[in-house]
């Protein structure tokens, strides 16, 4: 790619490219995008303000979905005991079958719904005259054919404006029942502005309906919990690897292969783990109020975070069998990372990628490629808000506004008899200051270089002209713009979903990614473009053999 | 077992629909726009609607998928969309620059009642769109009908543009209905060969299997182009292949413009492709070229060498009406045994002409119109077959089942191939016998005991 190099080497100045972005938007429209295109002034103590979690312009181009993806797709969608009915038309439950790549596992009791698609499939009808009876109905059918523990009803966008009371038939239906628990997500997608108010909604009725319900103890030292992993290509598999090589045990993953009883025990952890900042945490706030579980920030996206992860969690639970047996599974591990990143970081080195990928993998994924030598010169968010970019430290002055006032906050107190402080606020104390913060997340911003792109929920313009200008050697986004970025010749590679790779997270996929940078960035196939009649279209006789 | 929890039993199912055959109507309609050159299909309605329509296309035909959205919130929901989309056209002719908008509902501003038609003349009062642009507009709630009537929609629309002048062009207007760019490609060479001068719409060869150049084009060379679309009224006739996708369109243009439409089933297998070369040869009074004779041929040879293989094997098909008919009529022709046929579309004519293309061929069919996969399923469990004919999710009850199977139809998510080598047509036909004939014959390979395992087949 001896061309690509080259063009690379001419320097662009952040403003010009920002100014360059937004030069043919009608005014309006560029004053909005200003505000959510920040250069990066990280390296200097103020943090600098960006606008996120606004609506989205109509008629832009947008990465985003919306507020049904954020909560069937992403957070129920990949528990596989549960069945999820969506209350609609047939659309919203159609697109959401199998396509996120969540793996499971049925595990020992054989249950596993996540192949199957379930929907009333509303017809005019329903729509004119509601669709209660007929989602009751439903329910029943569901119950009768398959016995599921669980029923999760999701509302689209038709059954909030009808006015569908899908809460009343959920708690019918459960009571009907009796030992099925049924309950309902009113996570219409016109709701928020992005997947985001989905997370939310779908948190809230977890943490309501499941969170708590089985206090049967469960077995093992080191509980805990892991949230904002959805286990796509098997990411929670290696990560379950590896908690189990340490003794430390996972009582729940919100929620990736989970399993309904997983979510009903998770009260009983000691600490719970976020990875995905995020989708998911005001579930850790919320635990932490009611049963007294503090939470950690943790990425285990990128070998040296792997390992520092674990330490954090091995550090919070004071136990020094349990460090030295961390220790050992990362002296174990990393000398197979180490090898590959030195064959691989030779082929990598100085080259650079962009990130446009949810609201905490444009930031863990950096990880990754700076493992292997490579830089981050543009990054940002479809869904995040401003805590995810700037650090929780603004959360106190963020501003709420209409579409965050549609979703509900739960009011969350301790619970009366399982509350129960998991360290003294003396420990705790002693903790932070051995360098396990609890409550704490810095964001994207200052792990980002000086002068850097950060840019809020990009649009397919703005992709394209960002990589026109600054030609990165990789482009991560989701599958919407994988296509047009290709066009361009510039390799994409899917963070959402990956395309068909993955795992990527924990030791074994760190090796796995380095592996597929390598051959995204080496590969020969983006010099096959241009066919050589085109490289060189000088005609000189007709029939010329030497 | 992935689909462990699918059971023998059938019981009646009134309320839950599990794993459908079909999806929402606007993702057709996108679909439908995208074959109209410089066109930029806009989804009114919130923008989860339009991702999931991109993303599905996008998965499918390993194309970008442009299209905007009126990216509705709670606000919008309650007042009304025109504000968003008056806004969103303005925005939309500023940055992306097309020809023409194609706006779809969803099922959000189909509830809420906005008025599409009332929304584009505010459009056009206020000056939001621009000299010799345009923008049309399909009504497509999910509620009713599926992918296919949105499909059936947009192309209607498209009508809008047609204009009869009094002199007539000498052309036969195809509207080819949803098959694949490469399908779209073929059927416009086989007009070729047979000499006809043609008008297809939508056309979306050139555009959803346009070549990798290291330029991104958001609007590709191909396309009905909107010159195309106006002289349609001054054609000969209109040939619309498939009752479900084109019919419409067609009887719409023939009440509009007086061309004549003839309705013809997809040209999927030998006996579809004959009638659709057979109409187009006495429209347009021309001989049908050897070229297209001998393709015939080689296909009848390949069927008559074959038949060993074919003959009495038990199949199962899923997908969208206007394809399975044909395709259920094509296996019948080779003496296969169509058991199972299942559309997720509506449609009780579907029924009727199943039940007609199996009638006395010795077998007995079960047939479903507005049936999902959860019942194919079933229905497989009971009945064994051979073979299974869907769309990529039949791969679940392929594995479990241990049944081989041929992806085809929407969408095809897992395999490449169907945006480039066509099924209609002769050629079309060709493909999809050593389709099936490799994987009976892998089967077979594969369970034979070795001693009657043999080289020559
Ligand atoms: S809301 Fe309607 S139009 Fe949108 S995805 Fe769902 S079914 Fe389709
Ligand atoms: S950041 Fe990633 S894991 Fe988190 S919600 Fe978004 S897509 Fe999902």
């Amino acid at each position: 790619m001896v061309t690509a190099t080259k063009k690379k080497m001419v320097q662009w100045d952040p403003a010009d490219v920002k100014a360059e972005l937004i030069k043919k938007y009608p005014p309006k429209v560029a004053r909005k995008r200003a505000k959510q295109i920040m250069i990066n002034e990280a390296l200097e103590n103020e943090t600098p303000e960006i606008t996120a979690n606004v609506r989205t312009t109509p008629g832009i181009i947008t990465m985003r979905g919306c507020t049904y993806a954020g909560c069937k797709g992403v957070i129920m969608g990949p528990t596989r005991d549960i069945v999820n009915l969506v209350h609609g038309p047939i659309g919203c439950s159609f697109y959401a079958w199998l396509t996120r790549r969540n793996q499971t596992d049925a595990g020992p009791d054989g249950d596993n719904f996540i192949n199957y698609c379930f929907s009333t499939d509303m017809q005019e009808q329903d729509i004119i005259f509601g669709g209660e009876k007929k989602l009751a109905a439903a329910v029943q059918e569901i119950y009768d054919l398959m016995h599921p523990k669980s029923i999760a009803i999701f509302a689209t966008c038709p059954v909030g404006l009808i006015g569908d009371d899908i809460h009343t038939v959920a708690k019918n239906m459960k009571d009907k029942l009796g030992d099925c628990n049924v309950y309902a997500f009113s996570c219409e997608g016109y709701k928020g502005v992005s997947q985001s108010a989905g997370h939310h909604i779908a948190n809230n009725q977890v943490f309501r309906h499941i969170v708590g319900e089985n206090d049967t103890p469960t077995e093992g030292e080191f509980k805990i919990n892991l949230l904002g992993e959805y286990n796509i290509g098997g990411d929670g598999f290696e990560i379950d690897r590896i908690f189990k090589k340490c003794g430390i045990t996972n009582i729940a993953t919100f929620s990736g292969n989970s399993t309904y009883d997983q979510f009903a025990t998770a009260h009983q952890a000691d600490l719970n783990a976020v990875m995905c900042h995020r989708s998911i945490n005001y579930v850790a706030d919320m635990l932490e109020t009611k049963f007294g579980i503090p939470w950690i920030k943790v990425n285990f996206i990128g070998a040296n975070a792997t390992a520092k992860s674990l330490r954090k969690i091995a550090a919070y639970f004071e136990d020094q069998a349990l460090i030295d047996r961390v220790e050992a599974v990362i002296k174990e591990e990393m000398p197979e990372v180490e090898t590959a990143v030195a064959d691989i970081r030779s082929r990598t080195e100085g080259k650079t990628a962009m990130l446009f990928v949810g609201g905490s993998r444009a930031h863990h994924y950096q990880e990754l490629f700076k493992e292997v030598g490579m830089k981050i010169i543009s990054a940002g968010y479809e869904f995040a808000h401003r805590d995810d970019y700037e650090g929780r430290q603004v959360l106190p002055n963020l501003k709420v506004d209409a579409d965050s006032r549609n979703i509900e906050e739960i009011e969350v107190e301790a619970d009366a008899t399982r509350f129960k402080p998991r360290k003294t606020p003396v420990q705790l104390v002693a903790l932070e200051d051995a360098g396990v913060k609890f409550k704490h997340y810095d964001g994207l911003a200052p792990d980002m270089e000086e002068g850097t792109l950060i840019i809020d929920d990009l649009n397919q313009y703005e992709a394209e002209k960002l990589v026109e200008i600054m030609k990165p050697d990789i482009f991560c986004a989701g599958i919407k713009e994988k296509f047009s970025i290709m066009k361009l010749g510039v390799p994409m590679k899917q963070l959402h979903s990956y395309d068909s790779g993955g795992p990527y997270a924990g030791f074994q996929g760190a090796i796995n990614f380095y592996h597929e940078i390598d051959r995204l960035t080496s590969s020969k196939v983006w010099t096959y473009l241009k066919a050589p009649w085109q490289e060189s279209p000088e005609l000189t006789a007709a029939y010329v053999w030497e | 077992m992935l689909l462990r929890h699918t059971r023998k039993e059938i019981g009646e199912r009134k309320a839950v629909s599990i794993n459908p055959a079909k999806t929402c109507q606007p993702i057709g309609a996108m679909y439908a726009a995208l074959g109209i050159h410089g066109c930029l299909p806009h989804s009114h309605g919130s923008q989860g609607c339009c991702a999931y329509h991109r993303s599905a296309l996008t998965r499918h035909y390993k194309e970008p998928i442009s299209a905007a959205t009126s990216s509705f919130t709670e606000g919008a929901s309650v007042f009304g969309g025109q504000a968003n989309l008056l806004q969103g056209i303005n925005n939309i002719f500023s940055v992306y620059e097309p020809d023409v908008i194609a706006v779809h509902t969803t099922c959000l501003s189909e509830t809420i009642g906005d008025d599409l038609p009332q929304i584009r003349k505010k459009a056009q009062t206020e000056g939001k769109i621009p000299e010799g642009k345009y923008v049309i507009g399909a009504s497509t709630p999910s509620y009713v009908g599926s992918h296919v009537t949105g499909f059936s929609n947009m192309v209607k629309s498209m009508i809008e543009f047609s204009e009869k002048t009094g002199r007539k062009n000498g052309k036969i207007n195809i509207i080819p209905g949803w098959v694949e760019p490469c399908d779209m490609e073929e059927i416009k060479r086989m007009a070729k060969l047979t000499g006809v001068e043609t008008i297809m719409f939508p056309d979306t060869s050139g555009v959803l299997n346009a070549p990798m150049t290291g330029e991104y084009k958001m609007f590709p060379d191909g396309g009905t182009t909107i010159a195309e679309l106006k002289s349609t009224g001054d054609s000969t006739g209109t040939l619309a292949l498939g009752e479900w996708c084109s019919a419409d369109a067609a009887r719409v243009l023939d009440k509009k413009c007086k061309v004549p439409c003839r309705v013809l089933d997809m040209p999927f297998g030998l006996k579809a492709t004959d009638r659709f070369v057979d109409a187009m040869r006495t429209i347009a009074g021309v001989s049908v070229s050897d070229e297209l004779a001998v393709e015939r041929g080689q296909l009848v040879d390949m069927i008559t060498d074959m038949h060993q293989y074919f003959y009495k094997k038990k199949v199962a098909i899923a997908g969208d009406p206007d394809q399975v008919i044909a395709m259920v009529e094509f296996l019948v022709s080779i003496d296969m045994c169509p058991v199972h046929v299942v559309t997720g579309t509506p449609g009780k004519k579907f029924e009727k002409r199943i039940k007609e293309i199996t009638k006395d061929k010795g077998f007995e069919v079960n047939v479903k119109a507005r049936g999902d996969l959860f019942l194919l399923h079933q229905w497989i469990q009971n009945e064994p077959v051979d073979l299974l004919i869907c769309n990529t999710y039949g791969k679940y009850i392929a594995r479990d089942e241990d049944i081989p199977f041929l992806r085809w139809g929407f969408p095809i998510l897992d395999r490449q191939g169907h945006q480039y080598f066509p099924t209609v047509g002769y050629k079309g036909g060709l493909r999809l016998l050593e389709k099936i004939l490799g994987l009976l014959l892998d089967r077979k390979d594969r369970d034979d005991p070795e001693e009657s395992f043999e080289l020559v087949l």
